[in-house]
């Protein structure tokens, strides 16, 4: 399977510094930001542009991690069942801003799962999404507020992010599948 | 208490391959392998997490039915299912045998046939008599969990006792578990023999000579021993799981008296104290306070039985939905 490599460690971080900024501007600075790192790989990158936000504007934004294999709209079609792992709010989000933080936006399912389960939890001001890759093909009425990169792509291609915690390097590759 | 904290939310996930699980049925743990237990117990700390939301309600399973046919008497385990499955959003039915149409003479499979047809997706069973549950999931389409069967296997009670273990010791790879008590009559110790035995626990059976079935030992079982006097067998123990004595099953003349039974068996403070620090104390439940535990015992600080309650819940839900693929 040919494979390229689109974003490597340098354009990660760029990328990711951008966003950053971009979320404490449209959020006129950081109060009630709270950001949900959607598992497996969203946890991280949530990580990452806390980090960054700490760096610049010297403010700890509370993170937290999401499961959605229990919202998700797929459990009777699969053949087995994806692990389930803790969810973690660090905060009550009633009346927050949730920055949710996925590493590909693709049908944008996952994205509406995340959602309704971020309402079981309360009302939150606003839910504002933060994805490292948009990759196009939507299924449903869903864009991202904060794109690190558009990749478009093909069916048959597949869109792969590693990052150091989960895979040991930071890069993200498009595999064609022939 | 395994709790999720910010600092590990990036921790190192095993890889996904390794932990598909394809089963239908939940009749015994003798067919689970490691892995499957490892992937349970790790689904259920995410149950667990639901359990604690104030809204403890996913709509993971809606749509789905599942039907308690209880033939024995029982309140944890049925009640535990119908929590489980309400908080993943399935309907319940819950069938008894008195006032179904088993008192009119219908048999076990055409009552399943019928509650199949009704509908059902899972059905958890408990009867009286062993393999029951085996039987029916011969003869439907639907999942079968064996919720107890006679004296022969409680799968879901075996992963809850272990996963309450593995919270309180971290790994329970190594550990003394003593199970005391009508180890003859106990599905519970059974289905607990093959679950400890898998993830590499020593297993000490303690009983009257008369309550110790055959078998239960080397060469099937090489980490089970047998050790009549409880005095040696709680010496160093991680964990001592009295359990019921069965009055009901006490007819034959298997004990000369509950009173000699209590002398020798009964887990007091005494006989605890010769267990490791903080050894954790396990009952399966319903207790006979002042029989096979005393009061001390049953609600002091090394006991974790009411946890084992609550572990349940998140035992099943988590059983539930690795049981829920789409591919029936």
């Amino acid at each position: 399977m040919p494979e390229k490599v689109i974003l490597n460690e340098e354009d990660i971080r760029r990328a990711l510094t951008r966003v950053a900024h971009e979320i404490v501007e449209k959020n006129h600075g950081c109060d009630g930001l709270v950001f949900i790192g959607m598992r497996t790989r969203g946890v991280p990158l949530a990580e990452r542009l806390a980090a960054e936000i700490k760096g610049f504007e010297g403010v700890e934004v509370p993170i937290g991690a999401l499961d959605i294999n229990l919202y998700r709209d797929d459990v009777f079609s699969v053949d087995w069942q994806p692990p389930v792992r803790p969810t973690f709010m660090p905060t009550d989000i009633m009346g927050k801003s949730i920055i949710l933080v996925d590493d590909v936006l693709y049908t944008g399912r996952s994205i509406r799962a995340a959602m309704d389960a971020l309402i079981d939890f309360g009302r939150p001001r606003s839910i504002q999404l933060a994805v490292l890759v948009d990759r196009g093909h939507r299924e449903l009425p869903i864009r991202a507020d904060y794109v690190g990169k558009n990749m478009p792509t093909a069916f048959d291609e597949d869109v792969e992010v590693r990052l150091k915690e989960t895979d040991g390097r930071d890069e993200v590759a498009i595999i064609r599948s022939d | 208490m395994r709790t999720t904290k910010q600092e590990e939310l990036s921790e190192p996930l095993p890889p996904l391959e390794a932990q598909r699980s394809r089963r239908r049925h939940v009749l015994d743990l003798d067919d689970f392998t490691r892995e499957e237990i490892e992937l349970v117990f790790e689904t259920a700390d995410a149950m667990k997490e639901v359990f604690q939301r104030e809204i403890k309600k996913v709509p993971t399973l809606r749509g789905k039915t599942l039907v308690t046919m209880f033939y024995e008497a029982s309140t944890r385990t049925r009640i535990s299912f119908e929590q489980a499955a309400k908080s993943l959003s399935a309907d319940v039915i819950n069938i008894s045998a008195s006032g179904s149409s088993t008192e009119k003479g219908e048999s076990l499979i055409d009552t399943v046939r019928t509650i199949q047809a009704l509908g059902a997706d899972v059905i958890v069973m408990r009867h009286y008599h062993a393999g029951a549950p085996y039987l029916i999931a011969q003869h439907v389409d639907v999942t079968v969990i064996n919720g107890g069967d006679g004296c022969h296997a409680h799968p879901t009670q075996g992963l809850l006792d272990l996963y309450t273990m593995r919270e309180h010791l971290g790994t329970v790879e190594g550990a003394k578990v003593v199970i005391v008590g009508d180890i003859l009559h106990s599905r519970v110790a059974r289905s607990n023999i093959w679950g400890l035995t898998k993830m590499g626990v020593e297993v000490v059976l303690c009983a009257p000579p008369t309550l110790i079935p055959v078998g239960l030992g080397p060469p099937a079982f090489p980490l089970v021993t047998m050790e009549p006097s409880l005095d040696r067998a709680v010496e160093g123990a991680d964990v001592v799981m009295p359990l019921r004595l069965q009055k009901e099953r006490q007819q034959r003349g298997l004990l000369p008296s509950i009173r000699e039974y209590i002398q020798f068996y009964q887990l007091d403070l005494r006989r605890l104290s010769m267990a490791k620090p903080n050894a954790l104390v396990l009952h399966p439940g319903p207790m006979n306070e002042g029989v096979e535990i005393t009061a001390e015992v049953a609600h002091g600080a090394q006991s974790v039985i009411e946890e084992q309650v609550t572990n349940g819940v998140a035992v099943r839900m988590a059983i539930l939905y690795l049981l829920m693929g789409g591919a029936q």
